[in-house]
């Protein structure tokens, strides 16, 4: 009778703590890759409302941000994380290419600052990753040294990484080139503006958090 | 004029991943391109971007890097077993490292065994030339 009583406590313990432990699921990559793309695309999908603001200017976002609490079904699976959505990683800022797009000298100063803080807390931010989304633009060469970096510190943390090509609606989008740059991963192509090959994209997540 | 700085591995061994990079940075913001004999690892590589994120300013844009010689990871298992002994014997000796500062490099194309460095300057050239052909 002992033994019932433990192993029904086993079960209660194990399915608390079960239930508390939320995966961290950080979505990385270069700046304009997409993220917030996708990650609104999942939280719309899911949630039936948007995670940020998305631009075609470079760093729209700045500031981690996090949706706690997401369950995506397929069939009988059931999979719940928080969604990190990071800023784009870079190795330069120049606040003269905000000037660019339109922005006034004060403004794209203030972006530049806040970009800059921004990559600063993303690199902070993959230490506390439980796997990583890398959303890479699959119209642009991956070979990018900022693209190396990011994957070869998820490997050195052991960390599971599935490569999203995103933008594949686009003509230039080369899916076979970012697998010959990173063979060792499950790249998928999706694109996250039109929902285009998500279903997928929803089954190689369960696939790498499983 | 460009400035280029070769760093021998030797320089660089006995350094703590702190010291390497501040030495790296501190060439790249005097306006001079690095030629680093092996590479950094690359929580150091995380490192140095994270370093140069909180150097940026009006006049020090950030930086261009490039590593060639990455080892592939899923090459063949003799081609795998001959990366692994390199990496034994060279240790991060292997490869070479390239970095220098975004106001002079406008970007470093790599391919896995090759790099064109594109200057500020031959982009400015490229163009003008391209607009002379156009008319």
């Amino acid at each position: 009778m002992l033994k019932g009583i433990k192993a029904v406590f086993g079960k209660l313990l194990k399915r608390m703590f079960k239930k508390k432990k939320q995966v961290k699921l950080g979505l990385y990559g270069p700046p304009n890759g997409g993220k917030t793309t996708l990650a609104n695309k999942i939280c719309q999908d899911w949630l039936g409302e948007d995670m940020g603001s998305v631009s075609n200017i470079a760093h729209e976002t700045r500031e981690v941000s996090i949706k706690e609490s997401i369950t995506i079904k397929s069939g009988n699976k059931e999979l719940s994380f928080n969604l990190v959505d990071t800023p784009g990683i870079a190795t330069k800022i120049d606040y003269e290419d905000f000037l660019k797009s339109g922005m006034k000298a004060k403004e794209a100063k203030q972006r530049a600052k806040e970009a800059t803080k921004g990559v600063i807390d993303s690199i902070k931010w993959l230490d506390d990753m439980d796997t990583v989304i890398v959303v890479l633009d699959a119209t642009i060469d991956p070979y990018t040294q900022v693209n190396i970096t990011i994957i070869g510190n998820l490997q050195a943390r052991k960390i599971p990484v599935l490569i999203v090509g995103n933008k594949i609606d686009k003509k230039k989008a080369n899916l076979k080139k970012l697998e010959a740059a990173f063979p060792q991963y499950k790249v998928i192509g999706i694109s996250a503006k039109f929902g285009k090959n998500t279903d997928e994209f929803y089954k190689e997540l369960f696939n790498l958090v499983d | 004029m460009l400035t280029l700085q070769f760093i021998p591995y030797h320089e660089m061994e006995n350094l703590d991943s702190k010291q390497r990079i501040s030495k790296l940075l501190k060439s790249v913001k005097s306006n001079k391109i690095v030629l680093m004999e092996g590479r950094l690892k690359s929580s150091e590589e995380a490192e140095l971007i994270r370093k140069t994120m909180e150097e940026i300013s009006p006049e020090f844009k950030g930086i261009e890097l490039s590593v060639v010689n990455t080892p592939n990871t899923d090459a063949k298992i003799l081609k795998k077993f001959k990366s692994v002994l390199v990496n034994m014997l060279l240790g991060d000796r292997h490869g070479l490292t390239i970095i220098g500062p975004a106001k002079i490099i406008k970007e470093i194309k790599q391919d896995p065994d090759k790099i064109q460095l594109l200057t500020e300057e031959i982009q400015e050239k490229t163009k003008s030339k391209g607009k002379k052909r156009s008319k």
